[in-house]
Order: structure tokens, then sequence, then C-alpha cells
């Protein structure tokens, strides 16, 4: 593995310094996939600034009733967390579908927040991938795509964002803390995952001199959570698809529904369009069924992947029938 | 260095009849005694090929080739070697060429088996597939050495390369194996099995795939090596320590003396390390030039790209029955692909001519040649895959008779091999059959499957049948004055268990308490072992044992024997301790010994079929909305002929249908078909089962010596795998009735 520098700063003004003056420098959380991704050559710093002594792990309740976690707090930690556990289940559940129990003992939230794809091009360097070198060109684009996205893709990239974490914080409009040297600012988990376009390369809005320092969230809706995950095995796998859902029903229409999908798009991907057609509908198979075809009618799919637009259109209709099953029970 | 097994200094005589409340007295053999390196692997004290510390030692990391097939034109070096610590950077430019590997294999010496590939990997300036090592960097520190690697900058001319199996194998640009004498089946036909399928009353035609698959063992191939002289020291994982050590006094023209082989422990094979791949070439030959102590453990990546991996297959199954579903017809064809550098045929199509009773039968296998890594040996070669093909056939051709499939199976039960009508050593099918049907409540099931909520239920039957071999052993044998006995014998221990069974078979032979027996194992220095390979291991040393122990039983009769009088007491009554050797190492002894394996290998072809059989029952889960399919329960019922230890044999059947769930529901290498390189070269992406994965698993023993064989042994390391496929691929078809012909069975086959 290349040579690299590692400091451990116990704050974060020493942190945001450390990474200011060093421009190949990059934050460290547990290092699941960084650490992977250094010794395969695909990331390439000269610096380790490991976050986990600065003091951010943490869960807190804050103003107005929502929840504040720390960035560095461990995964497991996040999913074990009564509050979560009790108030946001949806969120534990997607983190628990995520990677293994070693893993998540390690992954940190702000990490899990910046993780990169697992495209089979990206993460062989021998490879062409406009992501990891800008301009070399997608080795997936007619290469092995069964893993790759239907949504949110360009002639660039089409590579699928792997998170589980992020696709329930994209359904619970959760907002992203950033930490830099000209202060701190939120921004929507709805905006904070770029899609690929020109420039995939480009993964968050995160700036170099910038942190995670916590996650908002804001305080819990009314309805029922789940978050459904489809893999080839039964643990430690990616999403082919995944579900967050969210239902909340009400004399007999739809008051509120939030959905988003892993596995499927290049950025942790919220429905809006499904939106659209749930909200203020009656909870029937049909509005269902039409509101997971809306979402997936831009679908662009290769023959690897195109399976994936009918695997999530029925899951998101097995999810939404779970829950007005699940909401009508409670 | 020699692992012992413990034993306590002095323990009496057992006493002649087995006592069942005297846990330390015989018979040994079936006894599910626990494994004697279970402490320390459970407790990390157990040394592996990468763990012996060495002083001066250096390490060594590959540069791979990242193109299938071209010509080297420039390697640079410089920024390699002027990085602190490294000591050189080898490659075709500067190193000493090996000696070539065997041309062809021959029988007469086993050990020209294990040369997986032609390629003289730093003796030449031609790559022939992707990740071939081009360059090995040593250095004084495994950091030095992997990040020096990525510094050297080497250039390539390409040349055309054919990688792509599927458009390979759908061109026709197969070509047709022949069957040699002695080898397992791959190519035979009795009548005229076309046109009986032509006639027949119901037919069943379906073409089936297999994609390649990699061993991906717990512990990578790792090598540590020292040389003093010209004589070599190589701590290696390896699965057969005499081949290997054969193999690389012939590569670095050394004799056979000159190399001392050292394995305990190995860390699962599956066939991965039954033959020399490159690392271990290459950590030998690095520790010549640089005259240091050289360690190599591959990357899970590098593992992927030298080492190969199971061959994917394209077959054909085609069954005529009459109106009764009694077969009139088998047809098996297979297209496999090999390498201009190495891989050779599997027995996928083997089977099929002794399964079922039929009087028209045709078999055959081709290949396709492909600028990939050779393929090469895993886990029940031919027999996983192709019983994945015959065992669907058949339960399609029972579905579209309208007949229960385990019923369909006892009416094609044969009184002879179909093929070559040959007797049966010993066949056991409809017991076992029954046995599992009990176990399982195959009766109680409700074919064509149930709902249970957003789940469809099914459940699925297929036979297993693994043909039985045996290699020679050659051990001593020791039994001293205090009743303690000396196993010596150069295997070693890859999890099988096999010092705790072969002690096993000692205690009983020489009628002692199992406690009192060591055995000295993992080393070249130790008599020869066979491989293990081929579920052949156990058997061929229990011979080796059972020949050691009635020569021992003549040497102590020898020395006035009194009536009534154990070994042990004679022994210790005149005061004096005896060894007795079997089969010998070298010179005539050794020539003498592969002519007899020969001539009985043949000789024993021709009298019997013999095999390991199984029959698998299993339910599946498959999710109604996504087709995710989830295993749920599994009984297997085993005729492996004698158990020697329920335990461990037990343990070897579960693995294999773990390893079969990987087979049938995810395990997949991916090749790009445009440049033939590995694209999952790694445990997080190429998929084997994870616990959640599997469902308890219930085995069931017939524990039915096999008449011919030594022990009545027939071998139980790759029969578990065989037929998983299938019972799995069955089950799906009973919940869901898509009769799914390609694996794995990933969702987006099975899904409506």
């Amino acid at each position: 593995m290349r040579p690299v520098d590692y400091v451990r700063p116990l704050d974060v003004a020493e942190a945001l310094t450390l990474v200011a003056e060093r421009p190949a420098a990059r934050f460290l959380g547990g290092g699941t996939n960084l650490i992977d991704l250094i010794r395969q050559g695909v990331e390439r710093p000269d610096t380790l600034v490991d976050t986990t002594a600065l003091p951010l792990a943490g869960i807190d309740t804050a103003l107005g009733g929502g929840l504040r976690i720390g960035a560095t707090t461990r995964n497991s930690d996040l999913a074990d967390d009564h509050l979560v556990r009790t108030r946001y289940p949806l969120l534990a559940q997607a983190v628990l579908a995520g990677a293994s129990g070693q893993l998540r003992n390690m992954a940190t939230v702000g990490g899990n927040l910046h993780q990169r794809t697992r495209c089979p091009y990206f993460v062989d360097r021998e490879s062409p991938c406009n992501k990891r070198e800008p301009g070399s060109g997608c080795g997936a684009l007619e290469g092995i795509g069964r893993s790759t996205a239907v949504l949110g893709t360009s002639d660039h990239c089409i590579a699928v964002h792997p998170s589980d974490m992020a696709v329930a914080l994209t359904a619970l409009e959760a907002q992203v803390e950033l930490t830099g040297p000209r202060g701190t600012r939120q921004v929507a988990m709805g905006d904070f995952h770029l899609a690929p376009g020109e420039t995939p390369h480009l993964e968050t809005v995160t700036q170099a001199d910038e942190l995670v320092t916590a996650v908002l969230l804001p305080p819990p809706s009314l309805g029922v959570a789940r978050y459904r995950k489809v893999r080839d095995r039964a643990s430690y796998a990616f999403a082919l698809v995944s579900v967050a859902a969210l239902l909340d029903v009400h004399d007999g229409r739809i008051r509120q529904a939030r959905l988003g999908l892993g596995g499927v798009a290049t950025t942790p991907w919220r429905a809006h369009a499904a939106e659209l057609v749930l909200v203020g509908a009656e909870p029937t198979d049909e509005v269902f069924e039409a509101a997971a075809a809306a979402e997936l009618a831009p679908a662009k799919s290769l023959p690897d992947n195109a399976f994936k637009v009918q695997l999530a259109r029925r899951t998101i209709v097995a999810t939404l029938r779970r829950l007005r099953a699940d909401g009508s029970a409670s | 260095m020699t692992t012992t097994t413990p034993a306590p200094a002095l323990r009496p005589a057992a006493p002649s009849r087995p006592r069942p409340d005297a846990p330390e007295s015989g018979p040994w053999v079936g006894r599910p005694v626990d494994r004697r390196d279970g402490p320390t692997k459970t407790t990390g004290t157990a040394t592996f090929s990468a763990e012996y510390q060495l002083p001066d030692l250096a390490h060594g990391w590959l540069v791979h080739a990242p193109i299938a097939r071209a010509r080297i034109t420039a390697i640079d070096d410089a920024a390699a070697r002027a990085h602190p610590g490294v000591l050189t950077v080898l490659s075709h430019l500067n190193t000493p060429r090996l000696k070539p590997s065997p041309a062809r294999p021959s029988l007469l010496d086993m050990s020209t088996m294990v040369g997986g590939t032609s390629v003289d990997y730093l003796g030449t300036d031609e790559v022939f597939f992707d990740g071939q090592p081009v360059a090995v960097v040593v250095a004084e520190s495994l950091e030095a050495a992997q990040y020096a690697a990525s510094l050297v900058q080497v250039d390539y001319a390409p040349l055309p390369a054919a990688v792509d199996f599927a458009a390979a194998a759908a061109a026709g640009r197969a070509t047709p194996v022949k069957q040699s004498l002695g080898m397992p089946t791959l190519v035979g036909s009795v009548g005229d099995a076309d046109a009986a399928l032509g006639r027949a009353a119901h037919v069943v035609d379906l073409h089936f795939t297999t994609p390649g698959h990699n061993h991906n063992a717990l512990e990578p191939h790792a090598t540590t090596a020292v040389w003093d002289g010209d004589r070599v020291t190589v701590w290696d994982a390896t699965q057969g320590i005499d081949w290997f050590r054969k193999h690389l006094a012939l590569r670095f023209d050394v004799p056979v003396e000159s190399v001392r082989v050292i394995a305990p422990f190995v860390g699962g094979g599956f066939g991965g390390k039954g033959s020399v791949w490159a690392g271990t070439l290459l950590t030998v030959l690095a520790a010549r030039v640089t005259g240091r102590p050289v360690r190599m453990a591959l990357s899970r990546e590098a593992v992927n790209r030298v080492v190969g991996g199971r061959t994917p297959t394209r077959q054909r199954v085609a069954l005529g029955a009459d109106a009764d579903g009694r077969l009139t017809s088998v047809i098996h064809e297979a297209v496999l692909r090999n390498s201009p550098v190495g891989g050779g045929p599997e027995q996928v199509v083997g089977a099929s001519g002794d399964l079922y009773a039929s009087p028209h039968v045709r078999l055959a296998t081709s290949m396709v040649t492909l600028d990939l890594v050779p393929n090469t040996f895993m886990r029940a070669p031919g027999e996983s895959t192709g019983s994945f093909a015959l065992e669907s056939a058949v339960d399609q051709l029972a579905h579209d008779l309208g007949v229960d499939p385990l019923e369909l199976r006892l009416r094609n039960e044969p009184e002879t091999s179909a093929l070559h009508h040959r007797a049966f050593s010993h066949r056991r099918i409809r017991e076992l059959l029954h046995v599992g049907a009990e176990a399982f409540g195959w009766a109680d099931r409700t074919p064509g499957g149930r709902c249970d909520g957003s789940q469809l239920v099914g459940h699925g039957l297929a036979l297993a049948y693994h043909p039985a071999w045996e290699f020679p052993a050659n051990v001593t044998l020791l039994l001293r004055r205090d009743g303690t006995a000396l196993l010596r014998c150069g295997f070693q221990e890859m999890g099988m268990g096999t010092a705790t069974i072969q002690a096993q078979v000692v205690a009983d032979a020489l009628g002692i308490p199992f406690d009192a027996v060591r055995v000295d194992y993992g080393d070249s220095d130790l008599p020869i072992a066979p491989n293990a390979g081929g579920s052949t291991q156990s058997a061929s040393i229990a011979a080796a044992v059972l020949r050691s122990a009635a020569k021992l039983r003549r040497a102590v009769s020898r020395l006035h024997q009194r009536p009534g009088e154990s070994l042990a007491q004679t022994l210790t009554r005149v005061g004096r301790d005896v060894e007795v050797s079997v089969g010998s190492d070298v010179g005539v002894g050794a020539a003498a010994t592969s002519v007899r394996f020969i001539a009985t290998t043949l000789l024993n072809q021709r009298r019997w079929v013999r095999a390991a059989s199984e029959a698998h029952f299993c339910e599946v889960r498959v999710d109604a909305d996504t087709g995710e399919v989830r295993v749920t329960r599994w009984v297997g019922a085993f005729d492996i002929g004698t158990v020697l230890n329920a335990k461990t044999a037990a343990s070897q059947l579960r693995g294999g249908i773990v390893m079969g769930l990987g087979l049938a529901l995810t395990e997949e290498t991916v090749v790009d078909g445009r440049t033939g390189r590995i694209m999952n070269a790694g445990l997080a992406d190429y998929h084997v089962p994870t616990h959640a994965d599997v469902p308890h698993i219930d085995i069931h023993l017939l524990d039915d010596p096999d008449p011919t064989m030594p022990l009545g042994v027939l071998g139980a390391g790759e029969v578990g795998i065989t037929g998983v496929g299938a019972a799995i691929a069955n089950a799906v078809f009973d919940a869901t009735g898509r009769r799914v012909t390609d694996l794995p069975l990933t969702l987006d086959r099975v899904a409506p």
C-alpha cells in the first residue's frame, strides 16, 4: 500500500487546519471503505486525518424534537440507539441491513455518507472509469453490469450508490451538517449527493476543506415505515434494490408518503414522482403500481441490469402493501 | 518441523472386547471423536505457511499483467528498486529460467499432474492470461514490497486473444475430447441414444449453463522458502506435499532429496492448492535469487488471478422414457474450457452413465481453448456441475409424467451400470431415498409447492454420485513396549481431521487406546502420503495403516506371543519396540508401487463401478415479489461406506453442502468477455454463503462398508457438494413452476 501520513487530531479546528494544509489529505472514519480503496490503488491520499478522536460521536435530542447524530457515531451504535430504534426504526433497519457486524462496528455515519461505489470498473485500477480517472471512459457501459444503476445515470457513469443508511436518511429528509473554514452549513440529504452528469468524480457537495460534523433528523413523521433490502444473499451483500418507505394513511387516503430507493440509482434516490402519485390517493394496489411506474418511467437500463426496473417496481409495491397492512394493524 | 499429536506416556492396553461404558475402549472407528487439531485451530496457535518466523525474512509481492495476451516490450523497475527496503525486482529480464513443467501428465509419476500451467512465469516475455505474474518484488517488509510492486511499469504489445466462453461455445468452436484409459468418464456410448430419443414416448431435452467458480479458501496461497546451498525448505499451503516436492525438484533442477516441503496445516484447499501455482514457484525462486528466506502470501485478488478455478459449462441433457417413465435414452453433452497453457476436461457427464438404467446412453465432452488462467480441480470437478444438469432433467421428466421424482428414480434403479454394464461394488441408492424421505417427511409435502404469506415454499430432491478412488500411501508404524504407537505419514491437516481418524484406525488395528496413538504428519521427511484430492486420502491412508498393522502383528507373533496376549503385552514382556513400514518412497519399491497402482486401478475399473452416493432433500422459500431464494431445510442421506468418524464425516459432508449452496445460489466468477479479466476477484463480490444463508443440515449416514474398498471407505470429500445445485433448482421449480437451467439461481432468473 502507498505510504501515507496519519494524524489523529483531537478537535475539529485542528482537523480542518490539517486538511487545509494538505490538498491530498483525506478524512478517515472507520476506514471500512477508504482503506480498501487505498490498498487497491483507487484512492491515493498522502495524509489520513483520523476523525474518530474528534468529539463528534453521540446521539442527542435536538431542539424541535429531532435528533442530532454526531458524524463519528459508529453505525452499530446508531442502529442500537434507543431513540433511533423507537422513533426512526426505518433508519435502524437500514443500517442493520448493511455490511456485516464487524464493518458496522467500525463504520461511521460521516464515512458512510462518503462511501464510494462498488462498481467493478471503479474498484479495478486497471479498468477505464470516469469516476476514478476523469476522461478515461466507462468500462461498465458495455461491460459487466448487473450491479449498475438505472436511475440518475449519464453517458459517463452508471455506477450505483452503495449505502443503505443514506437511502433511509434521504427518505427521512435528514440534513447534513458540514463544518469548514467558512463556518457551518446544512445541506438537505436530497441535495448532498451529486448525480454523475459529466463529472462523475464529484459525488457530494462536501468541499475538500469541509468535514461532516453531524446528521440532523427532523421530528419523526406520522405513519409507519420500513426498509426492505433485496440482495443476492441473506447477509453481507449490497442491495440490488432497496426501498425505504414511510406511509401515513388517514381517513382512507394517503396523507404522507416518503420513498427512498437504493441499489438502482447513482445517488441515494428520493422517489418524488412516486410520492406525488401517492399523496392524496387511496392506498390501493393500483395506486401503488402507478406510483412505482411513475418513478421508474425515466429508468434507462442495459441488458445486464434490466431486471432491476421490474424488481424495483415489485419491491416498491410489495413494501407499500406491507406498510398498508402494518398501518391498519396498528 | 513435524507436527505431532499428543500421546500420554503410558496407558494400559485396550481390553479385547469393547465396553460401551468405558469411553477409552475400542472400537474407535466410527466414533465421533473430537479432532485433535481442534484446540490449536480454535485458539489460533496452529502455524500456517505464512506464519513461520525465520531470521532475515524477506517478503515478496507479485506484479500482474492486466491483459490477456501480449508481449512485454519494456519493464521499468527503477522507481521500485529505489524504494527503501526493496531488495530486488525479478522479471524475465534478470531471472534464471526454471526447467519446464512436465509436458503431459503420466499415471506412472502422479507428481506430473500438479503443474497448474506450463507458463514459465519469469522466463518469458509472453503473457498468456490476464493476471499472469510478470514480476516479483522482494523487499525487507511486506509494505515495501506491496508499494514497490505498484511502481513497476510494464509496457505490453497486445496480441489477439479469445476470452469469451459463452461466445466461443455458442460459435461451435469446441473440440471433442478423447477418453483416456484409466481416467474418469468423459465420452462413451452404448446402443443408439439419439435414435432411441427419437422413438421415446416422453422426451425431456434441456440446455444448461454453469459459470466458472473460484475456490476462495479461507487461507490464501502462501509460501515461505529458504535455501541452504542446493537444499531448500518450503513451507507451503499445499494439498500434496510429495507431489509438490517432486515438482519443485524438477523445476529447480535439484535432487528430490534436496527439497523439503512442510505443511502440517492448510486452511482449506478445495482443489485450489492441488497444483503448484505461481505463488509457490516464485517464492522459492525469489529465495534462491536473493539468498534470503522469502515469504509470500498472495492477496485475495492475486489468488483469483493466478490460481485457476472451475471451468464454466454448457450442457445438454436429453432423456427419453417409455410410458411408465423407464428411461430408454440418456444423452449428456458438455462443453468446457481449457487454456493453451494448461487446464483440462472434467467428468461432467461421467455419472450419467452410472446413475440410471437405460439401454441407450451417449456421453460427450468437448472443450474450447481460451486465453484465461487455466481451469483446475475444484471440489467434485465435473460431478458438481454435471449433476445439476442430469438431476434437473430427471426432475423435469418426473413432473412431465406426473410421477413423484422419488418414485421415478426407484423405477430407473439399475442392476449394472448403463454405460459399461459393470457391476456395482455396492449400491444403496434405494436405501438412501427411503432414509432421506423418511427424515425429511417427503411424503407429507404438497407437490407443486404452497404459499406462506408472500413466500412460495417448494421441495426438491436430487441424487449425488461420486466415484471412489484409491491411491498408494506409505506409512511407518511403531508399537512400543509401553503400549503407545506412532504412525508416520506425510499428509497435511486441511480440516478433514485426517490425523484424528487415522489414529482411530491405528487404535483398533493394534487393540490400543486412541490416546496411545501419536500421528506425525505434515512433512516430506515422512513417508509419502497421497494428495488430498478426489476424496481419496482417508481410504488410501487407512489401507496402508491396515497393511502396516498386519505386518506389525506378524512381527510380534514371531516374538513368542502367548495365547490371549495383546500385541502390547507381548512387547512389554519381551522388552522390545517394533516398527514396520509399508510402501517405499524411492527406488525399485516406488516404481513397483506405481505399476501396481496402475494395474489395480485399471483392473478395478473393469470389475466394478464404485462410488459414494447421496440423496439430497431440501426446502426453499422464494419471495413471490422479488424472487429471492432462501434454503430453509436440508436432509442429506449418505452412503460413504464405512464411517471412520461420525463427527468429522458429517462435518465434511455439511461443508460440501454449504459449498453447494454457493454453487446453486450465488457463486460466479465474472469474466469481462471483452478483456478476459475477472471482475469480482474478492470476497465482497464473489458471494460465498454467509451463516445466514445456511439452514440446519441434517446428515444421515448408512455406515455400510463397501466390500471392495479398504476398511469399506468410499470417501466423503466431494459427494456433499454434488447434486446440491439440482436439489435447489428442483425445489425452486416446485415452488414457482420455473425451471431455471442457468446457475447461479439469482433472483433475476427466478423471479416471474
